[in-house]
């Protein structure tokens, strides 16, 4: 099991050292990820946002749609722990707890 | 020193966090709002001001629940987040694309209009950072307990 972890490693590892021959040098100017919209950003953002720093031009203005969705994941994240987290508890009495426990006084770690 | 109450009852540990989250926080505010001309911008400063929450939560313990309540994590992440989305429709109103900052506010300055967008959008996605990290923390830590 271990040799056959080692040898799919080396496989792997060698596949992609194989494959990093065929990327473009580093700044090449020729290269299709600089021959692209992304010439358009270097020279426009200033004048199009009066924006010096053109990562954020292009994170919160031309690509604005895309950082919105980032947004609503990470609300959603933060919603979704806690729907599975915060579960509600039945009490004595058969009532539930509220999603917040300690709003209702009875939390385990609640008021001070 | 009331607050000694959290599992680190170190009065040396307890100054130098009151100390210094205010200078963690003053520093992610900074960092939200220089997003137009220096490395950083919402999501980087929402992590620092979340951070600076997380220090007072480990440190000071259940005191630090009168300082940042457990529901206002999801809270400020909600309304920013619903803010965000009401600054992207704002060009809407007037005939623009979703989040075209540019069209946002008639006969104005669409290069100032865009200016400002960006610099709005920095602003709530870092309290919405903010805002969900703590509540994640939050809801790990009270969750497990039965």
């Amino acid at each position: 099991m271990r040799f056959a972890s080692i040898l799919l490693l080396a496989a792997v590892g060698g596949f992609l050292l194989w494959g990093s021959g065929d990327l473009p040098q580093r700044g090449d100017p020729e290269s299709p990820a600089s021959t692209g919209i992304s010439t358009y950003y270097i020279q426009n953002a200033y004048h199009d946002s009066d924006t010096p720093n053109m990562v954020t031009a292009v994170l919160a203005d031309y690509r604005g749609f895309d950082t919105f969705g980032e947004a609503v994941v990470v609300t959603a994240a933060a919603l979704s722990c806690l729907v599975i987290l915060l579960r509600r508890r039945r009490r004595e009495d058969g009532s539930e707890t509220g999603v917040f426990p300690d709003l209702d006084g009875d939390a385990p770690g609640g008021a001070a | 020193m009331k607050s000694l109450t959290s599992h680190y009852d170190s009065l040396f540990l307890h100054v130098v966090t009151k100390a210094i989250v205010p200078l963690i926080q003053i520093f992610a505010l900074y960092v939200i709002t220089h997003g137009h001309y220096s490395p950083g911008g919402g999501f980087q400063g929402g992590v620092m001001m979340a951070a600076s929450i997380l220090l007072l939560r480990i440190t000071l313990g259940e005191a630090s629940y009168r300082r940042f309540p457990r529901e206002a994590g999801l809270a400020i992440a909600g309304v920013a987040t619903l803010l965000f989305c009401l600054l992207g429709f704002a060009s809407v109103v007037f005939g623009g694309n979703f989040l075209e900052y540019g069209m946002a506010v008639p006969g104005a300055d669409p290069v100032r209009l865009r200016y400002w967008g960006i610099f709005w959008a920095e602003v709530f996605i870092g309290f919405l950072v903010w805002g969900a990290l703590v509540a994640i923390y939050d809801a790990l830590v009270t969750g497990g307990v039965e």
